[in-house]
Protein backbone atom coordinates (compact mmCIF):
# COMPACT_ATOMS: atom_id res chain seq x y z
CA UNK A 1 0.00 0.00 0.00
CA UNK A 2 3.14 2.12 0.82
CA UNK A 3 6.71 2.93 0.41
CA UNK A 4 8.91 4.72 1.56
CA UNK A 5 10.27 7.52 -0.76
CA UNK A 6 14.06 7.09 -1.70
CA UNK A 7 16.34 9.72 -0.41
CA UNK A 8 14.99 9.32 3.52
CA UNK A 9 18.46 9.30 5.47
CA UNK A 10 16.91 9.07 8.73
CA UNK A 11 18.41 6.29 11.18
CA UNK A 12 16.79 3.32 11.12
CA UNK A 13 16.03 0.86 14.10
CA UNK A 14 15.17 -2.71 13.70
CA UNK A 15 11.44 -3.81 14.48
CA UNK A 16 9.44 -7.09 14.09
CA UNK A 17 6.38 -6.42 12.29
CA UNK A 18 3.55 -9.82 12.41
CA UNK A 19 6.88 -12.29 12.89
CA UNK A 20 9.40 -10.61 9.85
CA UNK A 21 12.56 -8.47 11.33
CA UNK A 22 12.24 -5.15 9.44
CA UNK A 23 14.18 -1.87 8.94
CA UNK A 24 12.54 0.83 9.53
CA UNK A 25 13.36 5.07 10.48
CA UNK A 26 13.88 6.56 13.98
CA UNK A 27 10.76 8.64 13.08
CA UNK A 28 8.18 5.65 12.05
CA UNK A 29 5.17 5.08 14.87
CA UNK A 30 4.36 1.70 15.18
CA UNK A 31 0.99 2.30 12.82
CA UNK A 32 3.68 3.40 9.86
CA UNK A 33 5.73 0.25 10.14
CA UNK A 34 2.66 -1.26 9.64
CA UNK A 35 1.19 0.56 6.39
CA UNK A 36 4.59 -0.41 5.29
CA UNK A 37 5.01 -3.94 6.49
CA UNK A 38 1.76 -5.32 7.48
CA UNK A 39 0.17 -6.54 4.49
CA UNK A 40 -3.33 -5.06 4.93
CA UNK A 41 -5.21 -5.38 8.05
CA UNK A 42 -3.81 -4.58 11.55
CA UNK A 43 -6.52 -5.92 13.48
CA UNK A 44 -9.99 -7.93 13.60
CA UNK A 45 -12.63 -6.34 15.12
CA UNK A 46 -14.01 -7.20 18.62
CA UNK A 47 -17.57 -6.99 17.05
CA UNK A 48 -17.83 -8.98 13.59
CA UNK A 49 -14.33 -10.09 12.98
CA UNK A 50 -13.70 -8.26 9.88
CA UNK A 51 -10.64 -6.78 9.03
CA UNK A 52 -9.35 -3.08 9.85
CA UNK A 53 -6.13 -0.86 8.86
CA UNK A 54 -4.93 2.53 9.97
CA UNK A 55 -7.42 5.15 9.04
CA UNK A 56 -6.39 8.84 10.49
CA UNK A 57 -2.89 8.25 11.78
CA UNK A 58 -3.28 10.92 14.19
CA UNK A 59 -5.09 8.91 17.25
CA UNK A 60 -8.58 9.81 16.69
CA UNK A 61 -10.17 6.60 14.69
CA UNK A 62 -8.41 4.06 17.65
CA UNK A 63 -8.65 1.62 14.28
CA UNK A 64 -5.14 1.15 14.46
CA UNK A 65 -5.48 -0.62 17.72
CA UNK A 66 -2.40 -3.31 17.76
CA UNK A 67 -0.39 -5.32 19.55
CA UNK A 68 3.28 -3.77 20.85
CA UNK A 69 5.23 -5.65 22.63
CA UNK A 70 2.86 -8.01 24.13
CA UNK A 71 0.22 -5.18 24.88
CA UNK A 72 -2.83 -5.02 23.07
CA UNK A 73 -5.23 -2.15 22.66
CA UNK A 74 -2.37 0.48 21.64
CA UNK A 75 -2.62 3.14 19.33
CA UNK A 76 -0.14 2.23 16.75
CA UNK A 77 0.06 5.55 15.45
CA UNK A 78 0.90 7.42 18.71
CA UNK A 79 3.58 4.68 20.23
CA UNK A 80 7.00 5.30 18.21
CA UNK A 81 9.20 2.48 17.24
CA UNK A 82 12.29 1.49 19.21
CA UNK A 83 15.07 -1.30 18.39
CA UNK A 84 13.87 -4.38 18.84
CA UNK A 85 9.77 -3.43 19.28
CA UNK A 86 7.53 -6.44 18.18
CA UNK A 87 4.43 -5.01 16.45
CA UNK A 88 1.60 -7.65 16.14
CA UNK A 89 -2.09 -8.26 14.32
CA UNK A 90 -4.38 -7.79 17.30
CA UNK A 91 -7.18 -10.22 16.51
CA UNK A 92 -10.94 -9.34 18.05
CA UNK A 93 -10.57 -7.81 21.92
CA UNK A 94 -8.05 -8.01 24.08
CA UNK A 95 -7.82 -10.59 26.61
CA UNK A 96 -8.02 -9.89 30.01
CA UNK A 97 -5.77 -12.20 32.16
CA UNK A 98 -5.90 -13.63 35.56
CA UNK B 1 3.57 17.05 44.03
CA UNK B 2 1.40 18.34 41.62
CA UNK B 3 2.75 20.94 39.54
CA UNK B 4 0.86 24.59 39.05
CA UNK B 5 1.41 27.28 36.28
CA UNK B 6 -0.65 30.03 34.87
CA UNK B 7 -1.74 28.84 31.74
CA UNK B 8 -1.72 24.83 30.82
CA UNK B 9 -2.08 24.29 26.71
CA UNK B 10 -3.22 21.03 25.47
CA UNK B 11 -1.98 21.41 21.89
CA UNK B 12 1.01 22.33 20.12
CA UNK B 13 -0.31 23.12 16.74
CA UNK B 14 -0.44 26.51 15.24
CA UNK B 15 -2.67 27.89 18.11
CA UNK B 16 -0.75 26.49 20.86
CA UNK B 17 2.75 26.82 20.04
CA UNK B 18 1.23 31.11 19.26
CA UNK B 19 -0.79 31.12 22.45
CA UNK B 20 2.50 29.62 24.53
CA UNK B 21 4.69 32.16 22.74
CA UNK B 22 2.94 34.87 23.42
CA UNK B 23 1.77 33.99 27.30
CA UNK B 24 5.90 33.52 27.82
CA UNK B 25 6.44 37.16 26.67
CA UNK B 26 3.68 38.36 28.65
CA UNK B 27 4.79 36.89 31.77
CA UNK B 28 2.66 33.68 32.45
CA UNK B 29 4.40 30.70 33.56
CA UNK B 30 3.45 28.11 30.98
CA UNK B 31 3.16 24.74 30.28
CA UNK B 32 2.22 22.88 26.65
CA UNK B 33 0.90 19.17 26.72
CA UNK B 34 1.28 17.63 23.46
CA UNK B 35 0.41 14.02 22.27
CA UNK B 36 3.65 14.00 19.74
CA UNK B 37 6.80 13.73 19.98
CA UNK B 38 7.05 16.83 18.20
CA UNK B 39 5.47 20.38 18.13
CA UNK B 40 3.51 21.36 14.64
CA UNK B 41 0.32 19.52 15.19
CA UNK B 42 -0.88 17.50 12.11
CA UNK B 43 -0.48 20.85 9.85
CA UNK B 44 2.78 21.33 10.48
CA UNK B 45 3.33 17.40 11.74
CA UNK B 46 7.51 16.47 12.17
CA UNK B 47 8.46 19.85 10.74
CA UNK B 48 11.35 20.14 12.23
CA UNK B 49 13.31 16.94 11.45
CA UNK B 50 12.25 17.16 8.24
CA UNK B 51 13.96 20.25 7.40
CA UNK B 52 16.66 18.80 9.36
CA UNK B 53 17.39 15.15 7.32
CA UNK B 54 14.81 15.18 4.56
CA UNK B 55 14.85 18.79 2.98
CA UNK B 56 13.85 18.20 -0.12
CA UNK B 57 10.65 17.24 0.90
CA UNK B 58 10.00 21.00 1.83
CA UNK B 59 9.40 21.40 -1.69
CA UNK B 60 7.40 18.45 -1.67
CA UNK B 61 5.00 19.77 0.99
CA UNK B 62 5.49 23.55 -0.40
CA UNK B 63 5.70 26.73 1.34
CA UNK B 64 2.61 26.64 3.56
CA UNK B 65 4.02 23.76 5.13
CA UNK B 66 7.65 25.05 5.47
CA UNK B 67 6.45 28.41 7.17
CA UNK B 68 5.50 26.30 10.28
CA UNK B 69 9.38 26.64 10.74
CA UNK B 70 9.00 29.89 11.83
CA UNK B 71 6.67 29.04 14.99
CA UNK B 72 8.18 26.11 15.98
CA UNK B 73 11.88 28.11 16.32
CA UNK B 74 9.58 30.70 18.31
CA UNK B 75 8.34 28.40 20.16
CA UNK B 76 11.33 26.20 21.35
CA UNK B 77 13.13 29.57 22.28
CA UNK B 78 10.27 30.59 24.77
CA UNK B 79 10.40 30.21 28.05
CA UNK B 80 7.63 27.64 28.29
CA UNK B 81 7.73 23.90 29.73
CA UNK B 82 6.70 21.69 26.87
CA UNK B 83 5.95 18.54 27.58
CA UNK B 84 5.67 16.43 24.36
CA UNK B 85 4.17 12.95 24.34
CA UNK B 86 1.41 13.73 26.81
CA UNK B 87 -2.12 12.18 26.33
CA UNK B 88 -4.37 14.28 28.19
CA UNK B 89 -7.48 12.40 29.54
CA UNK B 90 -9.28 14.84 31.25
CA UNK B 91 -9.62 18.72 32.55
CA UNK B 92 -11.68 20.16 35.05
CA UNK B 93 -13.00 23.23 35.19
CA UNK B 94 -11.15 23.89 38.65
CA UNK B 95 -7.66 23.98 36.47
CA UNK B 96 -6.82 20.60 36.62
CA UNK B 97 -5.51 18.83 33.84
CA UNK B 98 -5.36 14.91 34.04
CA UNK B 99 -2.41 13.16 31.95
CA UNK B 100 -0.41 9.86 31.23
CA UNK B 101 3.14 10.62 29.85
CA UNK B 102 6.35 8.46 29.44
CA UNK B 103 3.86 5.55 30.84
CA UNK B 104 3.24 7.79 33.96
CA UNK B 105 0.00 9.52 35.17
CA UNK B 106 0.30 13.00 36.76
CA UNK B 107 -1.75 15.84 37.21
CA UNK B 108 -1.01 19.58 36.76
CA UNK B 109 -2.74 22.55 38.24
CA UNK B 110 -3.21 26.13 36.16
CA UNK B 111 -5.37 29.17 37.00
CA UNK B 112 -6.61 28.80 32.78
CA UNK B 113 -6.51 26.54 30.43
CA UNK B 114 -6.28 26.85 27.05
CA UNK B 115 -7.66 24.07 24.54
CA UNK B 116 -6.20 23.71 21.34
CA UNK B 117 -6.14 19.89 20.16
CA UNK B 118 -6.96 21.69 16.49
CA UNK B 119 -9.60 19.73 14.07
CA UNK B 120 -10.23 16.21 12.42
CA UNK B 121 -11.48 15.11 9.14
CA UNK B 122 -14.83 15.23 8.83
CA UNK B 123 -16.06 11.33 8.25
CA UNK B 124 -17.19 10.47 4.58
CA UNK B 125 -19.28 7.65 5.41
CA UNK B 126 -19.63 5.52 2.29
CA UNK B 127 -20.01 1.50 1.75
CA UNK B 128 -16.42 0.19 2.89
CA UNK B 129 -14.74 3.04 3.89
CA UNK B 130 -13.29 0.59 6.47
CA UNK B 131 -11.97 -1.81 4.77
CA UNK B 132 -8.27 -1.91 4.59
CA UNK B 133 -6.24 0.54 1.60
CA UNK B 134 -8.79 3.00 3.07
CA UNK B 135 -7.67 6.25 5.08
CA UNK B 136 -8.39 9.88 5.16
CA UNK B 137 -6.07 12.29 2.95
CA UNK B 138 -5.11 13.63 6.84
CA UNK B 139 -3.76 10.29 7.24
CA UNK B 140 -2.10 10.11 4.26
CA UNK B 141 -0.64 13.62 4.08
CA UNK B 142 0.65 13.06 7.77
CA UNK B 143 2.44 9.69 6.74
CA UNK B 144 4.11 11.88 4.13
CA UNK B 145 5.16 14.96 6.47
CA UNK B 146 6.27 12.48 9.47
CA UNK B 147 7.57 9.36 7.93
CA UNK B 148 8.44 9.99 4.22
CA UNK B 149 5.78 7.40 3.15
CA UNK B 150 3.66 8.02 -0.34
CA UNK B 151 0.58 5.13 -1.60
CA UNK B 152 2.18 2.35 -3.96
CA UNK B 153 0.10 1.06 -6.77
CA UNK B 154 -2.92 2.11 -7.92
CA UNK B 155 -4.53 5.22 -5.60
CA UNK B 156 -7.79 7.71 -5.81
CA UNK B 157 -8.73 10.62 -3.66
CA UNK B 158 -12.38 11.15 -3.10
CA UNK B 159 -14.50 13.74 -1.09
CA UNK B 160 -13.91 17.30 -1.08
CA UNK B 161 -12.26 19.93 0.16
CA UNK B 162 -8.46 22.39 -0.05
CA UNK B 163 -6.68 19.53 1.63
CA UNK B 164 -7.76 16.88 -0.80
CA UNK B 165 -6.61 19.03 -3.70
CA UNK B 166 -2.87 20.04 -1.88
CA UNK B 167 -2.70 16.57 -1.08
CA UNK B 168 -3.12 15.29 -4.67
CA UNK B 169 -0.38 18.20 -5.38
CA UNK B 170 1.68 17.03 -2.91
CA UNK B 171 1.68 13.65 -4.23
CA UNK B 172 2.54 15.01 -7.94
CA UNK B 173 5.28 16.78 -6.87
CA UNK B 174 6.77 13.40 -4.53
CA UNK B 175 6.39 11.63 -8.21
CA UNK B 176 3.28 9.49 -7.65
CA UNK B 177 0.39 10.20 -9.10
CA UNK B 178 -3.41 9.62 -8.29
CA UNK B 179 -5.29 7.87 -10.93
CA UNK B 180 -7.92 9.93 -10.61
CA UNK B 181 -9.61 12.71 -8.00
CA UNK B 182 -13.41 12.09 -7.45
CA UNK B 183 -14.89 15.83 -6.68
CA UNK B 184 -18.20 15.01 -4.43
CA UNK B 185 -19.30 18.78 -3.29
CA UNK B 186 -18.55 21.69 -5.30
CA UNK B 187 -20.97 25.09 -4.93
CA UNK B 188 -20.11 27.11 -7.20
CA UNK B 189 -22.73 29.73 -7.13
CA UNK B 190 -23.60 29.53 -3.41
CA UNK B 191 -20.43 30.28 -2.56
CA UNK B 192 -20.50 33.18 -5.31
CA UNK B 193 -21.97 35.73 -3.21
CA UNK B 194 -18.68 35.09 -0.53
CA UNK B 195 -16.19 35.70 -2.93
CA UNK B 196 -15.14 39.51 -2.15
CA UNK B 197 -14.39 38.24 1.34
CA UNK B 198 -12.37 35.51 -0.04
CA UNK B 199 -10.58 38.09 -2.09
CA UNK B 200 -9.93 39.99 0.84
CA UNK B 201 -8.24 38.02 2.04
CA UNK B 202 -4.52 37.44 1.33
CA UNK B 203 -3.18 34.84 -0.99
CA UNK B 204 -6.09 32.27 -0.84
CA UNK B 205 -7.16 32.68 -4.33
CA UNK B 206 -3.71 32.64 -6.02
CA UNK B 207 -2.93 29.17 -4.24
CA UNK B 208 -5.99 27.63 -4.54
CA UNK B 209 -5.51 28.35 -8.62
CA UNK B 210 -2.10 26.98 -8.34
CA UNK B 211 -2.86 23.75 -7.09
CA UNK B 212 -5.39 23.26 -9.76
CA UNK B 213 -3.21 24.06 -12.39
CA UNK B 214 -0.57 21.84 -10.68
CA UNK B 215 -2.88 19.34 -11.44
CA UNK B 216 -3.82 19.62 -14.31
CA UNK B 217 -0.75 19.69 -16.03
CA UNK B 218 -0.13 16.87 -14.16
CA UNK B 219 -3.09 15.35 -16.30
CA UNK B 220 -4.62 14.03 -13.36
CA UNK B 221 -8.61 13.24 -14.25
CA UNK B 222 -10.79 15.02 -12.31
CA UNK B 223 -13.95 14.13 -12.42
CA UNK B 224 -16.98 16.56 -10.98
CA UNK B 225 -20.39 16.38 -9.17
CA UNK B 226 -19.36 12.21 -8.14
CA UNK B 227 -22.01 10.68 -6.33
CA UNK B 228 -22.97 7.05 -4.95
CA UNK B 229 -19.26 6.37 -4.06
CA UNK B 230 -18.74 2.83 -2.45
CA UNK B 231 -15.09 1.16 -1.90
CA UNK B 232 -15.84 -2.94 -2.81
CA UNK B 233 -13.03 -5.54 -1.64
CA UNK B 234 -12.78 -8.62 0.56
CA UNK B 235 -10.42 -7.95 3.10
CA UNK B 236 -8.56 -4.74 1.41
CA UNK B 237 -9.84 -2.45 -1.04
CA UNK B 238 -9.99 -3.39 -4.86
CA UNK B 239 -12.49 -1.48 -6.86
CA UNK B 240 -14.19 2.17 -5.90
CA UNK B 241 -17.35 2.86 -7.85
CA UNK B 242 -19.30 6.07 -8.14
CA UNK B 243 -21.53 7.81 -10.54
CA UNK B 244 -20.86 10.55 -12.77
CA UNK B 245 -22.58 12.05 -15.60
CA UNK B 246 -25.31 9.37 -14.85
CA UNK B 247 -22.88 6.72 -15.42
CA UNK B 248 -21.62 4.23 -13.35
CA UNK B 249 -18.08 4.53 -13.15
CA UNK B 250 -15.36 1.47 -11.93
CA UNK B 251 -11.82 1.81 -11.21
CA UNK B 252 -9.71 -0.61 -9.83
CA UNK B 253 -7.50 0.76 -6.52
CA UNK B 254 -5.54 -0.28 -4.06
CA UNK B 255 -5.39 2.55 -1.83
CA UNK B 256 -8.33 5.28 -1.56
CA UNK B 257 -8.01 8.58 0.30
CA UNK B 258 -11.16 10.25 1.73
CA UNK B 259 -11.71 13.38 2.76
CA UNK B 260 -14.98 16.08 2.86
CA UNK B 261 -13.36 19.12 5.37
CA UNK B 262 -12.41 19.31 8.58
CA UNK B 263 -14.38 19.86 11.82
CA UNK B 264 -13.69 20.89 15.60
CA UNK B 265 -11.52 18.03 17.65
CA UNK B 266 -13.90 18.12 20.18
CA UNK B 267 -13.90 15.60 22.41
CA UNK B 268 -12.10 17.79 25.18
CA UNK B 269 -14.59 20.45 24.95
CA UNK B 270 -17.51 18.61 24.91
CA UNK B 271 -16.21 16.75 28.16
CA UNK B 272 -16.06 20.14 30.00
CA UNK B 273 -19.56 20.88 29.61
CA UNK B 274 -18.78 23.51 27.22
CA UNK B 275 -21.71 25.43 25.62
CA UNK B 276 -21.99 24.40 22.45
CA UNK B 277 -23.73 26.05 19.11
CA UNK B 278 -24.56 24.67 15.92
CA UNK B 279 -23.02 26.25 13.02
CA UNK B 280 -24.97 26.29 9.41
CA UNK B 281 -22.13 27.14 7.34
CA UNK B 282 -19.36 24.63 8.55
CA UNK B 283 -21.70 22.36 9.03
CA UNK B 284 -20.50 21.47 12.87
CA UNK B 285 -20.71 22.19 16.44
CA UNK B 286 -18.35 24.42 17.60
CA UNK B 287 -17.53 25.52 21.56
CA UNK B 288 -19.90 29.21 21.89
CA UNK B 289 -16.70 31.30 22.92
CA UNK B 290 -16.14 35.56 22.86
CA UNK B 291 -14.07 37.48 20.77
CA UNK B 292 -10.97 36.46 23.17
CA UNK B 293 -11.43 32.77 22.93
CA UNK B 294 -13.41 32.66 26.50
CA UNK B 295 -15.59 29.48 26.61
CA UNK B 296 -18.89 29.50 29.00
CA UNK B 297 -16.22 27.98 31.83
CA UNK B 298 -14.51 30.34 33.20
CA UNK B 299 -11.06 29.04 32.86
CA UNK B 300 -11.60 27.59 29.49
CA UNK B 301 -10.51 29.03 26.69
CA UNK B 302 -10.47 27.73 23.22
CA UNK B 303 -8.24 28.43 20.11
CA UNK B 304 -7.45 27.36 16.65
CA UNK B 305 -9.85 25.20 14.45
CA UNK B 306 -10.92 23.04 17.74
CA UNK B 307 -13.25 26.14 18.10
CA UNK B 308 -14.61 26.29 14.28
CA UNK B 309 -12.28 25.92 11.46
CA UNK B 310 -10.18 28.87 10.92
CA UNK B 311 -7.20 27.39 9.73
CA UNK B 312 -3.42 27.12 10.29
CA UNK B 313 -3.36 31.27 10.18
CA UNK B 314 -6.52 32.02 11.53
CA UNK B 315 -5.10 29.52 14.61
CA UNK B 316 -2.10 30.93 14.96
CA UNK B 317 -3.78 34.24 15.71
CA UNK B 318 -6.23 32.72 17.77
CA UNK B 319 -3.96 31.69 19.92
CA UNK B 320 -2.03 34.79 20.40
CA UNK B 321 -5.37 36.40 21.27
CA UNK B 322 -6.35 33.83 23.57
CA UNK B 323 -2.88 34.83 25.70
CA UNK B 324 -3.67 37.86 25.98
CA UNK B 325 -7.08 37.51 27.36
CA UNK B 326 -5.48 35.28 29.57
CA UNK B 327 -2.86 37.71 30.77
CA UNK B 328 -5.69 40.44 31.43
CA UNK B 329 -7.59 37.88 33.32
CA UNK B 330 -4.57 37.09 35.65
CA UNK B 331 -4.08 40.77 36.05
CA UNK B 332 -0.63 40.64 34.16
CA UNK B 333 -1.95 43.51 31.87
CA UNK B 334 -4.45 46.15 31.87
CA UNK B 335 -7.41 46.02 29.50
CA UNK B 336 -5.88 48.96 27.57
CA UNK B 337 -2.86 47.45 27.03
CA UNK B 338 -4.12 44.14 25.80
CA UNK B 339 -6.42 46.18 23.31
CA UNK B 340 -3.32 47.65 22.04
CA UNK B 341 -1.08 44.73 22.25
CA UNK B 342 -3.62 42.49 20.27
CA UNK B 343 -4.44 44.71 17.85
CA UNK B 344 -2.32 42.83 15.31
CA UNK B 345 -3.21 39.49 16.17
CA UNK B 346 -6.77 40.42 16.04
CA UNK B 347 -7.45 42.17 12.51
CA UNK B 348 -4.54 38.65 11.21
CA UNK B 349 -7.66 36.76 13.03
CA UNK B 350 -10.24 38.97 11.32
CA UNK B 351 -8.46 39.00 8.02
CA UNK B 352 -8.59 35.15 7.67
CA UNK B 353 -11.75 34.53 9.26
CA UNK B 354 -13.27 36.70 6.15
CA UNK B 355 -11.95 33.76 3.68
CA UNK B 356 -13.88 30.58 5.53
CA UNK B 357 -17.58 31.62 4.47
CA UNK B 358 -16.31 31.49 0.93
CA UNK B 359 -14.65 27.84 1.09
CA UNK B 360 -17.28 26.67 3.95
CA UNK B 361 -19.97 27.51 1.15
CA UNK B 362 -17.84 25.73 -1.63
CA UNK B 363 -17.39 22.61 -0.19
CA UNK B 364 -20.10 22.72 2.43
CA UNK B 365 -21.19 18.88 1.86
CA UNK B 366 -24.22 17.39 0.39
CA UNK B 367 -27.17 15.68 2.71
CA UNK B 368 -25.81 12.32 1.09
CA UNK B 369 -22.57 12.60 2.34
CA UNK B 370 -23.36 13.39 5.97
CA UNK B 371 -26.54 11.33 6.55
CA UNK B 372 -25.28 8.32 4.06
CA UNK B 373 -28.74 6.85 2.06
CA UNK B 374 -27.03 3.38 1.09
CA UNK B 375 -28.23 1.73 4.25
CA UNK B 376 -25.84 -1.01 4.43
CA UNK B 377 -23.06 1.83 5.16
CA UNK B 378 -21.15 1.99 8.14
CA UNK B 379 -22.08 4.75 10.60
CA UNK B 380 -20.55 3.59 14.05
CA UNK B 381 -16.69 1.96 13.03
CA UNK B 382 -16.25 0.99 16.37
CA UNK B 383 -19.39 -1.23 17.17
CA UNK B 384 -20.60 -1.48 13.76
CA UNK B 385 -23.41 0.40 13.60
CA UNK B 386 -25.35 0.76 10.00
CA UNK B 387 -27.26 3.79 8.67
CA UNK B 388 -29.65 1.59 7.99
CA UNK B 389 -29.87 0.06 11.66
CA UNK B 390 -29.90 3.91 12.80
CA UNK B 391 -32.71 5.53 10.65
CA UNK B 392 -34.88 2.12 11.52
CA UNK B 393 -34.60 3.49 15.23
CA UNK B 394 -35.68 6.91 14.94
CA UNK B 395 -38.58 5.89 12.68
CA UNK B 396 -39.87 3.11 14.10
CA UNK B 397 -38.43 2.93 17.37
CA UNK B 398 -38.72 6.83 18.33
CA UNK B 399 -35.48 6.81 19.34
CA UNK B 400 -35.18 10.44 19.71
CA UNK B 401 -31.55 11.70 20.20
CA UNK B 402 -27.48 10.64 19.81
CA UNK B 403 -27.70 9.17 23.66
CA UNK B 404 -30.68 6.98 23.71
CA UNK B 405 -29.09 5.52 20.04
CA UNK B 406 -26.12 4.56 22.93
CA UNK B 407 -28.62 2.67 24.71
CA UNK B 408 -30.18 1.20 21.74
CA UNK B 409 -27.19 -0.30 19.77
CA UNK B 410 -23.98 0.92 21.85
CA UNK B 411 -23.37 3.53 18.99
CA UNK B 412 -20.70 5.96 20.10
CA UNK B 413 -19.18 3.91 22.82
CA UNK B 414 -16.78 2.38 21.36
CA UNK B 415 -12.79 3.47 21.72
CA UNK B 416 -13.14 6.35 19.70
CA UNK B 417 -16.26 7.44 21.89
CA UNK B 418 -18.02 8.58 18.99
CA UNK B 419 -15.22 11.03 17.58
CA UNK B 420 -15.85 8.78 13.81
CA UNK B 421 -19.75 8.72 13.87
CA UNK B 422 -20.85 11.82 16.16
CA UNK B 423 -21.82 14.12 13.32
CA UNK B 424 -23.42 11.79 10.74
CA UNK B 425 -25.81 10.09 13.92
CA UNK B 426 -26.67 13.62 14.53
CA UNK B 427 -27.33 14.71 10.90
CA UNK B 428 -29.45 10.96 10.48
CA UNK B 429 -31.64 11.58 13.48
CA UNK B 430 -32.26 14.81 12.41
CA UNK B 431 -32.72 14.07 9.13
CA UNK B 432 -35.99 11.06 10.23
CA UNK B 433 -37.56 13.72 13.10
CA UNK B 434 -37.23 16.67 10.49
CA UNK B 435 -35.35 18.86 12.67
CA UNK B 436 -32.50 21.04 12.87
CA UNK B 437 -29.45 19.39 13.79
CA UNK B 438 -29.18 21.86 16.57
CA UNK B 439 -32.22 20.55 18.56
CA UNK B 440 -31.11 17.13 18.06
CA UNK B 441 -27.89 18.08 20.38
CA UNK B 442 -24.81 15.71 20.41
CA UNK B 443 -23.61 12.80 22.64
CA UNK B 444 -22.49 13.80 26.32
CA UNK B 445 -19.08 12.90 26.28
CA UNK B 446 -17.21 11.91 30.02
CA UNK B 447 -13.77 11.74 31.09
CA UNK B 448 -11.42 10.08 30.29
CA UNK B 449 -11.36 10.95 26.81
CA UNK B 450 -7.98 9.09 25.84
CA UNK B 451 -7.72 5.63 27.44
CA UNK B 452 -5.83 5.18 30.84
CA UNK B 453 -5.49 1.96 33.10
CA UNK B 454 -6.67 1.89 36.79
CA UNK B 455 -2.87 1.67 37.43
CA UNK B 456 -2.71 4.99 35.66
CA UNK B 457 -5.27 6.49 38.66
CA UNK B 458 -3.61 4.44 41.24
CA UNK B 459 -0.21 5.61 41.04
CA UNK B 460 -1.62 9.56 41.48
CA UNK B 461 -0.77 11.41 44.32
CA UNK B 462 -3.20 10.02 47.02
CA UNK B 463 -4.53 13.61 47.35
CA UNK B 464 -6.06 14.16 44.72
CA UNK B 465 -6.85 10.89 42.53
CA UNK B 466 -10.12 10.29 44.85
CA UNK B 467 -10.98 13.17 42.55
CA UNK B 468 -10.00 11.67 39.59
CA UNK B 469 -11.97 9.48 36.85
CA UNK B 470 -14.03 6.66 38.55
CA UNK B 471 -13.16 7.06 42.03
Amino acid sequence: MFALLLDDTEARVTVIVNGDTVSVPTSFTAAAAMLLYGNGATRTTAISGEGRAPYCMMGVCFECLMEINGEPNQQGCLVAVSEGMRINRQRGKREVHE
Amino acid sequence: MTATCDLAIIGAGPAGMAAAATAADLGLSTVVLDEQPEPGGQIYRGIDRLAATRPRHLEILGLDYAAGLELTRAFRKANIDYLDNAQVWQVEPDGRVFYRRNGAADILNAKKILIAPGAMERPLPVPGWTLPGVLTCGAGQTVLKANGLAPKGRFVLAGCGPLLLLFAAQLVRAGVKPAAILETTFNRWAALSYLPGFLAAPGYLGKGLALLRELKAAGIPIHKGVTQLAIKGDTQAREIEFVCDGTTHREPVDTVFLHQGVVPNGNLAWSLNLAHEWDNAQRCFRPTLDAWGRSSVPAILVAGDAGGIVGAKGAEAMGQVAAFATATDLGGISIEECNQRAGIARASLAKHRAARPFLDALYRPHQCWVAPPDPVTVVCRCEEVRSGEIRQLVNAQNCPGPNQMKSFVRCGMGPCQGRLCGLTVVELIAECRGLPVSEVGYYRIRPPVKPVTVGDLAALNVATRHDAVGL
